[in-house]
């Protein structure tokens, strides 16, 4: 995946929405019109985008898959509550600037002792670049690691939303004019700005200010035929009625009032169960003991477990 | 071009899209690097870089398509089909392209023209369907209508010549359907610039409104309302739950941190206050006089629950009951009304109330809580039973008293508020929706005081 990729087949990749649905469905990933048109625009206009959806829509997925397809490396930063910049852009090496002061002292006899007197002393120190705060010391984190990649990278922040709203601000620089300024050395700017995907589950609004930076994409669930699509694509050995029948009650299930819909990869895990069962069509009792794969909570289960027989007959006829 | 995408983004932000500066920059770097000619990569090139949320990706795509299929975006295949004018006819015309227009021209023409009056119009500026008239006119005046008038009157006089007669038949045909392409015209540019415009007025009235006189009809929409400011307020102190207070060393595990680094401290730890979430009880009187103002208050209330670690609500009118898993379950629309069903409209007992709230929840209240009550403190002359509230006074953070009249009633009557109001922290009037949320934010500060 570290090969080089020249700037010229990127550019060849990305030349227009077609050549990136292609592409993407190349390697696995089914993109909608919309999705297309976003990294398009991306490229074009050198901006990141913010991916808003529900959880398992494919936000994350598209983020490695474009990085996959493009053959650049993919720069991962999970966002938490209270993750601060000595995680996320730098951090000193504190070990070896201790090691380099003890070496320092123990130099600093032999190279003064000919100098007379403190003026001359501190003279020839100033003649010494000053190492402690450089770049030997610096420990990139991902952010830094992302700007310095020398042919691009893809950059995933993930889950935005759970990070602080300070850790959001500090986001801005890097986000727009794809530097970061670190107060001893300076400004470092990225050669080549990366491709920033930064995904968010709506836990909060973000500011103003970051959405104003990025362009925005929304994925919602699938409608049947994409989905038909995108199961086909990541469980290619699942057999094509089957297929029908297990996305038509996805699709179903996604019409009752359940406190966690199911959304793709629920769909896919449930493909692969089946799969797994040996299950050559659905059948009541079947979805009934697998259906803890599709929802994740016990009220929706309870719920859906009187109606199971009634969705399974018409999954079998759609 | 550029003034088309200049309109565009009028019309966005009428629709209630924000589109700032940058942002529109931002549109025109779109514009320019995928062109107009793809009209679906247009659309989503636009709504990506435009639409920052769920809403205003529904909104867009709205406003896209009855933006881009206006007059002059329609297909132009459609070309002229009428003969064209006779030389003696264009004579009897004289210099009158828009006569002209009326009579041989094709309907792109006129749409053309009209766009291009509109523009000079300055129709993007409508905001009120009052403007409507004002706008047709000046588009008509700018087509030039007055000529045409002149130009049929002339004809008119001219008695026994039948082909003049004819001629001004025809244009006056013409007006009429002139007439009625403009208005048409302006009821869509209303629709495109102005729609928002008219709700946002009756939005800022709704909020201002005593919360009693709030019709039926107006519910939804103050709901709406309410749902918007709690989730301002929600957004506002959900972020900030640990503060540090810079300047204070934490001594202690400043050295702990720097065991690695042989006892250097190279990671300084500041002194931290972890905020606490609010634990807010709600005891809301549902009696006719105040049940709006609950009604609200409890929405808001639950519209916050992001923020707020425990929320318990009790309603009453003669006794109280715990209404907190009704609100759960259902959406506070539908529960107010069963609330109401199983105890309101009885006469109110503010002391039974009070009682009832002891056996129930009074052990629960502790110095975390705030207690707030919602009520017009009118106990028909029963024992107000100022120990239990005196109670509920010293064991709560704080206690909040709404009451929907004015202070001046306060006191009258049966009305014991004046003595209720010595166990309160704050005793306010509560009786709009920018009332509730001065007071909830109120609330919420105490909390989180940064």
């Amino acid at each position: 995946m570290n090969d080089i990729v020249s700037q010229d087949t990127l550019d060849k990749k990305l030349a227009s929405v077609e050549s990136i649905t292609e592409g993407l469905g190349s390697i696995g990933y089914i993109a909608s019109r919309r999705i297309a048109t976003a990294i398009f625009v991306a490229e074009n206009l050198s901006k990141p985008i913010l991916v808003e959806g529900s959880a398992g829509v494919g936000k994350t997925e598209l983020a490695l898959s474009t990085a996959q397809w493009l053959g650049l490396p993919l720069i991962r930063m999970q966002c938490y509550e209270g993750l601060d910049e000595s995680k996320a852009l730098y951090e000193w090496k504190y070990g070896k600037q201790l090691l380099y002061t003890q070496i320092l002292k123990d130099k600093m006899g032999d190279t003064l002792s000919d100098t007379k007197g403190l003026d001359e002393a501190m003279q020839r120190l100033h003649g010494f670049g000053d190492l402690f705060f450089s770049e030997q010391f610096l420990e990139p984190r991902p952010l830094l690691k992302a700007l310095r990649q020398k042919h691009g990278a893809v950059l995933l922040i993930d889950e935005v939303d759970k990070s602080d709203e300070e850790f959001e601000a500090f986001l801005l620089e890097i986000l727009s004019a794809f530097q970061v300024t670190i107060p001893e050395i300076g400004t470092i700017e990225a050669s080549v700005p990366p491709l920033v995907f930064l995904t968010s589950n709506n836990m909060r609004e973000m500011g103003d200010a970051l959405k104003r930076r990025c362009l925005h994409l929304f994925i919602p669930l699938p409608d049947a035929k994409l989905e038909q699509r995108i199961v086909a694509s990541r469980v290619p050995e699942i057999e094509e009625r089957l297929r029908r029948q297990l996305v038509a009650f996805v699709q179903m299930l996604r019409e009752e009032d359940l406190k966690k819909l199911p959304s793709i990869s629920e769909t896919i895990d449930w493909a692969r169960v089946l799969l797994l069962l040996h299950a050559d069509s659905l059948d009541a009792d079947l979805v009934r003991d697998t259906l803890n794969v599709l929802l994740k909570f016990e009220q929706d289960i309870a719920a859906v477990e009187r109606s199971v027989a009634e969705l399974t007959r018409k999954a079998k006829q759609a | 071009m550029q003034q088309t995408l200049e309109n565009f983004l009028r019309a966005l932000r009428a629709m209630d899209v924000r589109v700032s500066p940058a942002e529109a920059i931002d549109a025109h770097c779109t514009v320019d690097s995928v062109g107009y000619s793809d009209r679906t990569l247009l659309k989503d090139s636009l709504c990506i870089a435009l639409a920052k949320s769920e809403e205003e990706v529904e909104r867009f795509d709205e406003c896209f398509d009855i933006f881009f299929t206006r007059d002059e975006f329609r297909d132009r295949e459609e070309e002229d089909e009428s003969e064209g004018l006779s030389d003696a006819e264009n004579e009897m015309l004289g210099e009158q392209p828009l006569a002209e227009m009326l009579l041989g021209g094709s309907e792109t023409e006129m749409a053309q023209a009209m766009e291009q009056a509109a523009n000079e119009a300055g129709v993007a500026n409508i905001r009120f369907s009052t403007q409507r008239g004002l706008f047709t006119r000046r588009i008509l005046d700018r087509m030039g209508l007055r000529d045409l008038e002149r130009l049929i009157a002339s004809l008119n006089r001219q008695e026994g010549d039948e082909a003049a007669a004819d001629m001004a038949g025809r244009l006056e045909q013409g007006r009429g359907y002139l007439f009625e392409e403009v208005r048409q015209y302006i009821d869509r540019q209303f629709d495109l610039y102005a729609r928002n415009a008219g709700e946002e007025l009756r939005e800022e009235f709704l909020a201002k409104t005593n919360l009693s006189s709030i019709e039926r009809r107006d519910f939804d929409r103050m709901h709406r309302i309410v749902r918007r400011m709690a989730k301002k307020l929600a957004t506002r102190y959900a972020r900030r739950r640990k503060h540090t207070k810079r300047g204070v060393l934490d001594v202690r595990r400043t050295l702990r941190k720097s065991m690695p680094h042989g006892g250097i401290p190279f990671e300084t730890v500041w002194k931290q206050t972890k905020i606490e979430r609010p634990r807010i009880v709600v005891i809301v009187d549902v009696s006719q006089s105040v049940a709006a103002a609950a009604r609200f208050l409890l929405l808001f209330l639950y519209s916050l629950h992001e923020v707020i670690a425990t929320l318990r609500a009790f309603a009453f009118s003669s006794h109280l009951i715990e209404v907190s898993d009704i609100l759960k379950e259902r959406d506070v629309e539908e529960a107010i009304p069963e609330i109401l069903e199983k105890i309101g409209f009885r006469s109110t007992d503010y002391g039974r109330a009070l009682e009832d709230f002891e056996d129930l929840h009074m052990d629960a209240l502790d110095r975390h809580t705030t207690v707030i009550i919602l009520g017009d403190g009118r106990s028909n002359d029963t024992d107000p039973r100022m120990d239990l509230m005196r109670q509920i006074h010293d064991r709560a953070k704080s206690v909040i008293w709404l009451n929907p009249e004015p202070e001046p009633f306060w006191g009258t009557g049966d009305s014991e508020m004046h003595r209720y109001r010595t166990f309160c922290h704050v005793a306010k009037t509560c009786s709009t929706v920018q009332d509730l949320e001065r007071v909830v934010d109120d609330v919420m500060k105490t909390y989180f005081r940064v």
